[in-house]
């Protein structure tokens, strides 16, 4: 019971960073069909940037540490939204008529590029970040001592979650991003300005890699220039398990994609714990292409 | 004709290889409804999409109030009081009733004018009102039709442009639909009106265009159309 109740809040805390994650790829697929190969390599981009502050200003001595995580989360949130920006202008808008591959080369190439350039400028050995920032506090729970750490990535990770999901279900711009994921031309239609929107969804979607980003450094304490690879596979697994182009979807996919690997790396083998991802990927795949929630049909009844 | 609000001047455009407007020229008064006729593949939804900014021309050029088009982007023409409800109405299926009005207004930010408005739709059209909540692509095609034109009408036309609002509807559909058209003209919105059920859109109209493989053949008085035994013939039917 120990066992299981320290390998469930550990999935939780992971799939909440997967969740993350996925939504930046469920998102930009809505949108333009297209996988954002480079944003895995965002989300490191966001992990080095907040370990830059972090051991750069020298932010611990003057704030508390759930200060200082905030700060750096939303300092990275911001820059990897503009890296975001930015790449969609040059990577993927030049090609936006020309065929499906060709958007999908310079996907791989983006993410090459923006790989190497953190190699190079940061070195190819990982860095650690400082320790004592997030409370190490332990938590009883039915009598199992849990680190508060866990509810604290688990918790921020949902308050992100619920933000976006308000955003894009309440307010005018939310739904012209639904609009222009359904039918752009009909979406024109309605004076929406669809290069603003695209452009908006690669803010949002990299701000929330950036976050991932920051969060793993705090959670892990190691962060490596190719981490992004591992950590975007896994989450665009998780995209695709909620149902690729669905935000509900990527949140559910990226915490249940958490937890099932927990579990199966406990109760099987640590060893197996990538097999097991990539089983449910190919699982997924064979059984339900569209993913748990699917696309949202309304079909004529 | 009063003055040439809305004109497009020796129109071409081309979908890659292939030109399928060679050339037209047509003259939309203020406060008309001008109905275009003519055959699958005729070119008329690409004439109403070249003046919603969909398509680009290669040459010649739209003109409203005397000002080119061509050279806007398309949320920038609707901005300027010409909106488009397009062939096969593609309403947000996954979006409720409410969203895809409110995506209509869009471009509006006067609250005032778009619940004056919104209440009008639900006088034109009293079903969508019954299901504000549901989701667009459950309901009849007539249904989607009036969500289709109440989600142009959102964005304040002045101009409304609509490519075969009967397709694919019963009779009477056809005949609310049409008289909703005729109510929404007479609130001052100029129509042009894309049509293959050429009787209903000639009783209608003030003046039509029938086109034939991306040239206009006539250009005449809804009611001179109407008696031309041409267009008779070709489109009416005989009789």
């Amino acid at each position: 019971m120990e066992e299981f109740f320290q390998q469930l809040t550990n999935g939780l805390a992971v799939g909440g960073i997967y969740a993350l994650i996925a939504l930046g790829y469920t998102m930009v697929y809505g949108i333009l069909r297209l996988i954002n190969f480079a944003h895995g390599d965002l989300f490191t981009l966001g992990a080095y940037l907040g370990f830059t502050l972090l051991v750069s200003w020298g932010l611990s001595g003057v704030l508390g540490g759930l200060a200082v995580a905030g700060v750096l989360i939303l300092f990275a949130m911001g820059l990897v939204a503009i890296a975001g920006c930015l790449l969609e202008r040059i990577a993927y808008r030049p090609l936006r008529n020309s065929d499906r591959l060709t958007a999908v080369v310079s996907a791989l190439g983006a993410s090459i590029f923006v790989q190497n350039a953190i190699m190079l400028v940061c070195g190819a050995r990982s860095q650690v970040y400082p320790t004592g920032i997030l409370p190490t506090t332990i938590i009883p729970i039915f009598g199992v001592d849990v680190s508060a750490m866990r509810f604290l990535m688990f918790g921020f990770s949902l308050l992100l979650m619920l933000l976006l999901y308000g955003f894009i279900h309440k307010t005018r711009l939310g739904a012209a991003i639904r609009a222009v994921a359904i039918d752009q031309d009909a979406a024109k239609l309605m004076g929406i300005d669809v290069n603003r929107i695209i452009s908006t969804v690669f803010l949002i979607g990299p701000a929330l890699g950036g976050a991932a980003g920051v969060m793993v450094g705090l959670f892990y304490g190691q962060i490596t220039y190719d981490m992004g690879f591992s950590f975007g596979l896994k989450a665009f697994t998780a995209a695709i398990l909620g149902g690729i182009g669905n935000i509900p979807g990527a949140m559910v996919g990226g915490i249940l994609l958490g937890v099932i690997e927990a579990l199966g790396a406990a109760y099987i083998s640590i060893a197996w714990k990538d097999a097991i991802a990539f089983c449910v990927l190919i699982l997924i795949l064979i059984f339900r292409p569209t993913g748990i929630l699917g696309e949202r049909v309304a079909e004529k009844i | 004709m009063s003055e040439h609000y809305l004109e497009l001047r020796d129109l071409r455009v081309r979908y890659d290889n292939v030109e399928a407007l060679h050339g037209i020229n047509v003259r939309v008064g203020k406060g008309e409804i001008v109905a275009i006729l003519g055959a699958n593949g005729a070119g008329k939804s690409t004439t109403l999409k070249t003046i919603s900014g969909l398509m680009k021309p290669s040459d010649g050029g739209v003109y409203f109030k005397g000002k080119p088009l061509h050279t806007l982007h398309s949320h920038e023409i609707v901005r300027l009081g010409i909106t488009h409800a397009p062939e096969g109405r593609r309403v947000f299926n996954t979006l409720t009733v409410m969203e895809n009005l409110d995506l209509g207004a869009f471009t509006r930010n006067d609250k005032e004018r778009t619940a004056f408005i919104l209440n009008w739709i639900f006088e034109l059209f009293p079903r969508l009102k019954e299901r504000v909540e549901q989701l667009a692509g459950t309901l009849s095609g007539g249904e989607q039709q009036m969500l289709a034109i109440g989600r142009a009408l959102m964005g304040d036309p002045k101009v409304l442009l609509l490519d075969e609002p009967s397709l694919g509807l019963a009779p009477i559909l056809v005949r609310s639909i049409f008289d909703s058209v005729r109510e929404i003209n007479e609130h001052g919105v100029t129509v042009i009106l894309v049509e293959q059920n050429a009787r209903a859109a000639l009783k209608l109209a003030t003046r039509g265009y029938v086109m034939e493989v991306g040239n206009i053949l006539i250009e005449n008085s809804a009611a001179a159309l109407l008696e031309d035994p041409e267009v008779q013939k070709a489109y009416l039917g005989g009789s």
